[in-house]
C-alpha cells in the first residue's frame, strides 16, 4: 500500500525535497477526492489548504455576472492547486469547480505556515517551491495574454 | 575571365519547371473554423500526373489567377499523393479568395517546395509533436506517417494548443487520434467558458509532464514564433539535446525557389532551406530582431 510519505515523495512539486522534510508534512496531509461538478472552493472562502492533484482535472474559474463562468486555467495530474493559504488575508480568489473526478493529496495550510515558523529551512523550501510554481504561472499567464494566436492582436 | 551569373534552372520532381503553375480543380472545401479552410485538389485535365509525392512539411505555392499567389503547406496524408490537401487560414486578399473557391473551380500549383520534418531520423525515438494555431497543418503529414509506421517508433505525442475552443482543428480527426492507445493527444486552448471541458492554459504547460525521453526524443515544432520560443526553452529544461528539436518558420514567400529574396532569414532563405530547420541551425538567429 502506498504511503501518504511515498505519494508526496513521487509527486513532482515535492521533487528531490529531504526526506526529513517529507516527514514533517506527512503529518499535514490528508487524502481526499472530489466529483465532477463538486466545487473544491469557492473566491472569497477562507483558503486554508492546497492540492497535490494525483489524478483527475480541476477547472480555475472567474465569475462575470455578465459572462458567466470564465475558465482561466485547468490543472491536472501532477499539478498543484492553490497558493492564497500561504498569504494574508488566507482567502481564494478564484472558484475551483472539478471538471472529471479527482483524487489529491490536501495539505494544511495552517499546519503548514506553523511548521514554517518552526522551521525556517523548511519554509525555505517551500517558498523556493511555491516561487518557481508562481513564476511558471505567471509566465503562463502572461503567454495567454499576448494572444499569441491572433494575427492582429 | 566571364562568370555565369544566370542561375540553373531548378526542376520540380516531375520535371516541370518550378515556376510554371500546373492546373488543379477543387474536389472539396471543408470549413475548419470561422476563418480556416480546407481545400481537397486534384489535377485538371492536361494537368499532369494525378499523384502529388510530397513529404511531410513541404509546401506549395496555390495561384488564385488573377490575384495571386500565396504559400501553403501540405496538410494531407504523404502516402496518399493523389488527395492535395492544404489548410489555409484567410488572412490576406488571395487568402480569402481562396475561400471561396467551390468544387470545380481551378487553381494553379507550383511544389512540392522546401525541408521535411525529419521523419526518418525519429525512426527508433520518442516523438513530440508540438502545434500551436494552423501550426497543426504542416504537422499534421507527420502524424498521419507516423501512424502509418507506428511500430517504427517510441512514445509518440501531440500537444496542440489554439485560442479558444472554436479556433481548433481537425476536430473529428483530433478526437479520434485521442482514441488511440499508441499516441498521447493532449489539447488546450488559452481561453474557454465554463461550457468546455477540456484543459485551459498554454501549450507549454503540458511540456513539463509530457511522456518523452528526452534524452532519445525528437521534437518537431509549428505556430506562432513566440509560442515556438517558449516551447523551446521548456523542452530544453527537460533536457532534451538541441539537435533534436525541430521548427518550422514562416516569412513572406514568392519565388519558392530561393531567386526573390522575400523569404530571407538571415543567411538561408525560408523557401529552400527550409521551412523546417534544425533549431540548432537557426538558433542564432531567433532573437535577432527585424530578420
Amino acid at each position: 500500500m502506498e504511503t501518504l510519505e511515498h505519494i508526496l515523495a513521487e509527486h513532482p512539486f515535492f521533487k528531490g525535497m529531504d526526506q526529513r522534510y517529507l516527514e514533517l508534512l506527512t503529518g499535514c496531509a490528508s487524502n481526499v477526492r472530489f466529483e465532477a461538478g463538486q466545487y473544491i472552493f469557492r473566491a472569497e472562502e477562507e483558503a486554508n489548504q492546497f492540492y497535490l492533484i494525483r489524478q483527475g482535472k480541476v477547472a480555475l474559474e472567474a465569475f462575470a455576472p455578465e459572462r458567466g463562468a470564465i475558465v482561466i486555467l485547468t490543472l491536472a495530474e501532477g499539478e498543484v492547486l492553490g497558493w492564497s493559504w500561504l498569504f494574508p488575508p488566507h482567502r481564494w480568489k478564484f472558484d475551483a469547480r472539478v471538471v472529471e473526478f479527482t483524487r489529491a493529496i490536501a495539505l494544511d495550510g495552517a499546519c503548514l505556515r506553523k511548521k514554517s515558523e518552526e522551521n525556517h529551512d523548511l519554509g525555505y523550501e517551500f517558498m523556493k517551491r511555491f516561487s518557481q510554481l508562481m513564476a511558471r504561472a505567471l509566465l503562463a499567464t502572461r503567454l495567454q495574454l499576448l494572444n499569441v494566436y491572433e494575427l492582429n492582436p | 575571365m566571364s562568370t555565369n551569373l544566370t542561375p540553373e534552372p531548378m526542376m520540380a520532381a516531375d520535371g516541370l519547371a518550378p515556376m510554371v503553375p500546373r492546373l488543379h480543380t477543387v474536389q472539396r472545401v471543408r470549413q475548419e473554423t470561422y476563418d480556416t479552410f480546407t481545400l481537397e485538389l486534384a489535377p485538371a485535365e492536361g494537368g499532369g500526373d494525378s499523384a502529388f509525392p510530397f513529404a511531410p512539411g513541404q509546401f506549395n505555392m496555390l495561384y488564385v489567377f488573377g490575384v495571386g499567389e500565396v504559400a501553403i503547406s501540405i496538410s494531407g496524408d504523404p502516402a496518399q499523393p493523389e488527395k492535395l490537401v492544404h489548410t489555409v487560414r484567410a488572412v490576406g486578399a488571395t487568402t480569402k479568395v481562396l475561400g471561396r473557391l467551390r468544387r470545380g473551380d481551378t487553381v494553379g500549383v507550383r511544389g512540392p517546395f522546401g525541408s521535411e520534418w525529419p521523419v526518418s531520423e525519429a525512426v527508433g525515438r520518442d516523438v513530440v509533436v508540438i502545434a500551436g494555431g494552423i501550426g497543426l497543418a504542416p504537422l499534421r503529414p507527420v502524424v498521419y506517417h507516423i501512424l502509418r509506421n507506428r511500430q517504427k517508433y517510441g512514445n509518440v505525442v501531440l500537444l496542440y494548443g489554439a485560442r479558444t475552443p472554436s479556433d481548433l482543428l481537425y476536430t473529428k480527426e483530433v478526437e479520434q487520434w485521442r482514441g488511440r492507445f499508441d499516441l498521447d493527444v493532449q489539447v488546450t486552448v488559452d481561453r474557454a467558458s465554463a461550457s468546455w471541458r477540456g484543459t485551459v492554459g498554454v501549450v507549454t504547460n503540458f511540456i513539463p509532464r509530457a511522456r518523452f525521453d528526452p534524452s532519445e526524443a525528437v521534437a518537431m515544432i509549428c505556430g506562432p514564433e513566440i509560442m515556438m520560443r517558449f516551447a523551446i526553452q521548456e523542452i530544453e529544461e527537460r533536457d532534451m539535446k538541441t539537435e533534436s528539436i525541430y521548427v518550422s518558420m514562416e516569412r513572406n514567400m514568392k519565388c519558392a525557389v530561393g531567386f526573390c529574396g522575400h523569404c530571407q532569414f538571415g543567411p538561408t532563405f525560408i523557401c529552400k532551406d527550409g521551412p523546417v530547420f534544425s533549431y540548432e541551425s537557426i538558433k542564432a538567429l531567433l532573437n535577432i530582431r527585424g530578420i
